[in-house]
């Protein structure tokens, strides 16, 4: 492994062999309509609460994959997940029962590429052969617990976003065949002041913009596509202005999963999409197949966080934002 | 990068969505409106049908708004109004209500004591305590002005 700034160059191969995909019902009548393995009729999954639903769709993701592949545990050398919830609840409780090795993280809604660049340097650091990531979120427990309560009757922020029911496993290999995390760039932490918990998207677009522009002055690839992890429409614009201002416009071949996975005109999610499930079920379902089918050979993949906690919020702190990039090419 | 915290706020309010203050106002005017309307439809008929006395009557009506607004938040129908109706869902009684009802039911599943029993008044719990205060404060005056 080299380095070229502060870009890790994967040095031998770290195969992406292959994705399993749980979306919720919004999410399965979104634009990707089709393209999840599974999609879910109901929020909770014949579970009593919704953070069990969460965990099961964990916990199913990887078994999934898993038996999709013929793996058994016995070759996985790791399983990296984290969630949304306090204590990454979660991704330990269906790591409980999954008897992998396991590493759990916490980046918010960046969750996805982080544990994918973490298990991609562990790879290429002779560490370890098979690595799963996974991660997931749920509209009803990241509400409860970051906003109010379900059944309150009020009105949502035309900047607020929505969290994706969802989660994605993602099986990276040191053999076989797939396209490759090439490049990793994780980010800084990032924070302009946005205090409005209900604009993730303006909170976060800086961070994205700083890894994006570090990621693609220490590479100098020209990328097919470059897609973030769930800024929607108010930060997918702050970005957009950011690089035209560098005069390095991005706009042609730059989207957001925010504003992939749902309709934002039709679907009543305001700004978009969010969440650790958002950039994991789109890069699952719908960039990872791009890759496969050759759609595009060089894609830029950075899920972006809100590192926000409503404590802090309610102590006047301001919300950190981050973002992490890998470089994948087929 | 040539943004820092001064600077960034001019971007983020270009880019951020206004609310639609004026369809907002009116919409609260018609929700807020109509659940007054209801409530002065059952007060009328607590005195005019069953002869209840006003001073009665009232605090009847308001029994009967709050206990309409636990049924529909417990429907699932509430949340569904007030993404419509905004202030005008909120600020009747039948929001206050809706904001017992709704922690009620969404904390139940951590139990009946340290789930729904903590949390029933988290949002409600600033009204009451204001309320109580307010009602200190004019009677203590009512008292010294008598």
């Amino acid at each position: 492994m080299k380095k070229t700034g502060k870009t890790f160059i994967i040095k031998d191969d770290v195969i992406i062999r292959d994705t399993y995909t749980i979306a919720g019902s919004k999410e399965g009548q979104g634009p990707l309509k089709g393209r999840f393995d599974m999609v879910l009729d109901d929020d909770l999954w014949e579970e009593d609460t919704w953070e069990k639903c969460e965990l099961k769709m964990q916990k199913t993701a990887v078994e999934n994959l898993k038996n999709k592949n013929s793996l058994i545990n016995e070759n996985i050398d790791l399983l990296i997940s984290g969630d949304l919830l306090n204590q990454i609840t979660s991704s330990s409780f269906a790591a409980r029962e999954l008897e992998l090795p396991y590493i759990g993280v916490y980046g918010a809604c960046s969750t996805m590429t982080l544990t994918m660049g973490l298990g991609a340097l562990i790879i290429d650091g002779g560490f370890a052969e098979n690595v799963i990531c996974v991660t997931s979120s749920h509209f009803c427990s990241a509400e409860r617990q970051y906003r109010l309560p379900l059944e309150m009757g009020g009105q949502r922020h035309m900047s607020a976003q929505w969290t994706v029911t969802g989660s994605a496993a993602v099986w990276l290999s040191n053999s076989g065949k797939g396209p490759k995390i090439k490049h990793v760039t994780f980010g800084k932490i990032v924070d302009l002041g946005v205090k409005d918990a209900n604009n993730m998207g303006a909170a976060m677009a800086p961070a994205a913009y700083d890894s994006l522009s570090r990621h693609l002055q220490d590479t100098g690839i020209d990328y097919d596509l470059i897609v973030t992890g769930d800024l929607g429409k108010v930060g997918k614009s702050i970005v957009n202005k950011m690089f035209d201002e560098d005069n390095k416009s991005i706009e042609s071949k730059y989207d957001d999963c925010g504003t992939i996975i749902f309709d934002v005109n039709k679907q009543d999610v305001h700004a978009g999409g969010s969440g650790c499930g958002c950039s994991a079920t789109v890069f699952g379902s719908f960039l990872y197949k791009k890759l496969l089918n050759n759609e595009i050979k060089k894609l830029l993949f950075t899920s972006t966080g809100a590192l926000h906690s409503p404590t802090a919020t309610l102590q006047g702190e301001s919300i950190p934002g981050i973002a992490h990039c890998l470089g994948i090419e087929v | 990068m040539k943004y820092n915290k001064n600077n960034y706020k001019k971007v983020v309010d270009e880019f951020t969505p206004k609310n639609k203050i004026l369809k907002n106002c009116l919409m609260a005017f018609i929700f807020g409106g109509t659940i007054c309307l209801i409530g002065e439809i059952i007060n009328d008929s607590f005195v005019g049908w069953l002869g209840i006395s006003d001073d009665e009557a009232s605090p009847m009506t308001s029994v009967v708004l709050v206990g309409l607004s636990a049924v529909l938040t417990g429907l699932g129908w509430y949340d569904k109004l007030g993404k419509i109706g905004g202030a005008g869902m909120v600020v009747p009684i039948t929001g206050f209500a809706n904001s017992v009802v709704s922690p009620a039911l969404e904390y139940k599943r951590e139990g009946f004591i340290l789930g729904t029993a903590a949390n029933i008044f988290k949002l409600a719990g600033p009204v009451l305590l204001f309320g109580y205060f307010s009602s200190f404060i004019v009677g203590l005056l009512s008292m010294l002005f008598k």
